[in-house]
């Protein structure tokens, strides 16, 4: 099929139609500059929250890496910890009544959880950028959009004033935002909640971050403003080198935008893997679930959806066990006196956590 | 009665009533006026649903899907009555619902309920499940006393509740089990036409699965006829016996699931499958959104002729053509009961644009082979008593969380 040239996703051509692969092909080459073996290396984060009801494990030893440029997604239902696992590497937990109660945090060959108070505000913003669900709450109402981009530019590179604005004018026209010098004294209610979600992504990427986390950036949005939304994290992470921790719900966006994805349930990563080892061949019951239970556009209709009966745990006390036996149609006594550990299935890097499906389990 | 509801001169020229329509609606509009200033007076109109012809049939599910603001909810609604129709008119059973009475009206709503996609805010918090799903059998005196009881059992039942949390609230369960508590109270004045709303869209994955295939059991065991509101075309797809898509208060295309999605006639269609993420990395790959310009156009004013031309690739690609700006154009069958509104649909039809990357043949599901060829062998479960007990509690029948 013939279509017209393929733009940057940005200044819009009304079609742009930019694979994933071509954008990701043109930043093969790109050098960085490391100083570590990956930019993210988590290892037995647990976050606690201490409720009036009890200990909530909402995070429980959870160990992965992201590699510099790298997309990692992280999927899961509600409540199973992704956005606590992304909030603690950010070293947010609302303290009391959560805590990061063990583990390490080394971004870029810094122990986070080691820093002050002070150091690390100033590598939240610069080094690593964010993206939030709702643009609408995560923006404040009462100052311009060209102030608040500024802010964080002023605060993190020390450029004056007038430097830091025609900075503000470049990041809004690279984010797709028209005639962006007029838009500066706009506040964020005059803006939609797409054109707020990319002033979100121009905040995001201000300063140059290794690092950005998205925590169900699309969410909020109708899905031909997702589609471009994605288009612009994927096409600018590309630009910029940066590397992405994708957190979402949606195994179609983790299917698009990711290299690697873990699957989180109960407080636990169940599976880790590359995007095509997790789909094509997943080891875990609960990712059969989670894949069985959509109903998809590529599907002929009226088939009956398997569903994953029951529902999560709670975290107060987790039992000594699978997490996910309960719901599991799979599970045998094993899985209902011990937890398993995150083992290799064949590929490099394709971990799951499940007695079945391990070699010599009882689900080849 | 007040002068909006006063059947108007289109329903003069209305087509004949056809028995196997359960709903007819007809040139509906329904239009909010923006009012300003100390005196409140009128300064524009949103037109949130303008001039929008179509029918439900009996015992189909009919699904409504488009963007935020599009004027999917407000159709639902005004569908059945909950909105007052500017204009046009809704036909249930033949029977024109702007002309009752307030009377009248509510005996017809027993025929008729709506489930809401928000299942906090649609329950009342002080009111336990068994008050909650009994009012509307005590508001229509289908039932009192031990026998009202008796339904209330049946009905949580039938929604996969356990009948004895009757005197629970709300807030004591989950999600998805609200939504079932909704449903419970919808069914409870034995209706023979739901409106969903966005039934769906606040619960997990799994959870969602759990609801659609209720509402599907129940379609089937109650013969029930649905419209199913939602923005989710994935879900749209799965449930729908016929699917209108909508755009700013127009519908732009309708018809069965597996001509509109694999060959439709809108191109706004075309761009919203062609944005819709697929769990397939391969499918991924060789995905090509169709990247639509900017923002829907405001309502208060939409864009003359077609109302998509501002956005359209087609009208891009076939060098403007001016009766995309000028003429709005009617839907018009494609094949069968497939019709699209766009003056150059057969062109659209040419290309693959947005359905490229979609293959029906193979679509890879989670669970492999082996691991259901256990389940069907009976195989996968070890069946112990400990296992029954560890299994049982777990199970959604209703415990509050």
């Amino acid at each position: 099929m013939a279509i017209e040239e393929a733009g940057t996703g940005v200044e819009a051509p009304t079609i742009v139609e930019v694979s994933p692969e071509d954008a990701r092909r043109v930043n093969a080459e790109r050098s960085i500059e490391r100083k570590a073996d990956r930019l993210l290396q988590v290892r037995g984060l647990s976050t606690h929250f201490y409720t009036p009801d009890g200990v909530v494990q909402a995070v429980d030893d959870v160990s992965f890496e992201v590699d510099y440029g790298e997309t990692l997604g992280l999927v899961g239902e509600s409540g199973c910890g992704k956005s606590v696992t992304a909030l603690s590497v950010a070293r947010l937990v609302p303290n009391p009544p959560g805590r990061i109660v063990a583990g390490e945090i080394l971004f870029d060959g810094i122990n986070l959880l080691k820093l002050s108070d002070d150091d690390m505000r100033k590598l939240r913003g610069k080094e690593i950028g964010f993206i939030f669900q709702d643009p609408l709450t995560s923006l404040n109402p009462t100052l311009t959009i060209g102030y608040q981009i500024a802010e964080t530019i002023r605060e993190h590179m020390g450029l004056p004033r007038k430097a830091a604005l025609d900075r503000v004018v470049e990041l809004l026209a690279k984010v797709g935002i028209p005639r962006p010098r007029e838009r500066l004294n706009d506040y964020p209610f005059h803006f939609s909640g797409g054109m707020r979600q990319r002033v979100m992504i121009a905040i995001a990427l201000s300063c140059d971050p290794k690092l950005i986390l998205a925590d169900e950036p699309t969410t909020a949005l109708d899905v031909t403003i997702q589609a471009q939304i994605l288009e612009l994290i994927q096409t600018l992470s590309d630009e910029f080198h940066t590397a992405v921790l994708m957190i979402t719900h949606d195994l179609g966006i983790a299917a698009g935008m990711c290299d690697r994805v873990n699957v989180m349930y109960a407080g636990r990563i169940v599976e880790t893997g590359t995007v095509d080892e997790l789909f094509e061949e997943p080891k875990m019951p609960y990712s059969w679930g989670l894949l069985d239970s959509l109903p998809r556009i590529d599907d002929v209709r009226g088939a009956r959806l398997r569903t994953i009966e029951g529902m999560p745990p709670l975290l107060i006390t987790p039992p000594d066990a699978c997490r996910f036996s309960a719901r599991c149609s799979y599970a045998r006594d094993v899985c209902r006196t011990d937890e398993p550990e995150l083992t290799a299935r064949g590929g490099s890097g394709h971990l799951a956590r499940c007695w079945g499906t391990e070699p010599g389990g009882w689900i080849s | 009665m007040d002068q909006l509801t006063v059947p108007t001169a289109a329903s003069a020229a209305l087509r004949p009533h056809d028995a196997a329509n359960l709903v007819e609606v007809d040139d509906l509009k329904v239009h909010f006026p923006i009012r300003a200033g100390i005196f409140k007076t009128v300064r524009g109109t949103v037109k949130a649903v303008d001039g929008v012809t179509f029918e439900v049939k009996r015992g189909e599910t009919l699904g409504l899907v488009g963007e935020s603001g599009c004027g999917k909810s407000t159709i639902g609604r005004a569908m059945i009555r909950l909105r007052e129709p500017t204009d046009g008119t809704v036909r249930f059973d033949g029977v024109d619902l702007t002309s009752l009475n307030t009377g009248a009206l509510r005996k017809m709503r027993r025929r008729m309920q709506i489930i809401f996609q928000d299942p906090y805010g649609s329950l009342d918090p002080r009111m336990t499940v068994g008050s909650i799903v009994s009012e509307p059998i005590e508001t229509h005196h289908l039932a009192s006393g031990a026998a009202k009881k008796e339904r209330v059992a049946e009905l949580l039942r039938l929604v996969g509740l356990d009948p004895k949390y009757v005197s629970r609230y709300p807030h004591e369960f989950s999600g998805g089990q609200r939504q079932r508590i909704g449903v419970a109270r919808a069914l409870a004045v034995e209706p023979e036409f739901i409106v969903c709303d966005e039934p769906i869209s606040a619960l997990d994955v799994s959870i969602q699965a759990q609801v659609l295939n209720l509402l599907t059991d129940l379609r089937s065991r109650l013969g029930l006829t649905y419209l199913f509101v939602a923005h989710d075309l994935s879900v749209v797809k799965h449930i729908s016996d016929r699917v209108a898509v909508m755009y700013l208060g127009k519908v732009v295309e309708i018809g069965p699931p597996d001509q509109l999605y694999s060959a439709p006639g809108h191109p706004y269609s075309r761009a919203l499958l062609s944005a819709v993420p697929v769990p397939d990395p391969v499918s991924e790959r060789k995905r090509r959104r169709v990247i639509l310009k900017g923002d829907v156009p405001s309502p208060v004013n939409p864009p003359p002729g077609c109302r998509f031309h501002t956005r359209c690739w087609l009208y891009e690609r076939l060098g403007k053509p001016e009766n995309c700006r000028t003429i709005d154009p009617p839907l018009e069958v494609l094949e069968g009961s497939h019709r699209a509104a766009c003056h150059y649909a057969a062109e659209a039809r040419k290309t693959d644009v947005g359905i490229a990357h979609l293959d029906t043949a193979s679509v890879r599901r989670g669970t492999p082979d082996s691991a259901l060829a256990l389940l069907k062998a009976g195989k996968a479960l070890e069946v112990t008593e400990a296992a029954v007990a560890a299994a049982a509690p777990a199970a959604d029948t209703g415990a509050p969380v």
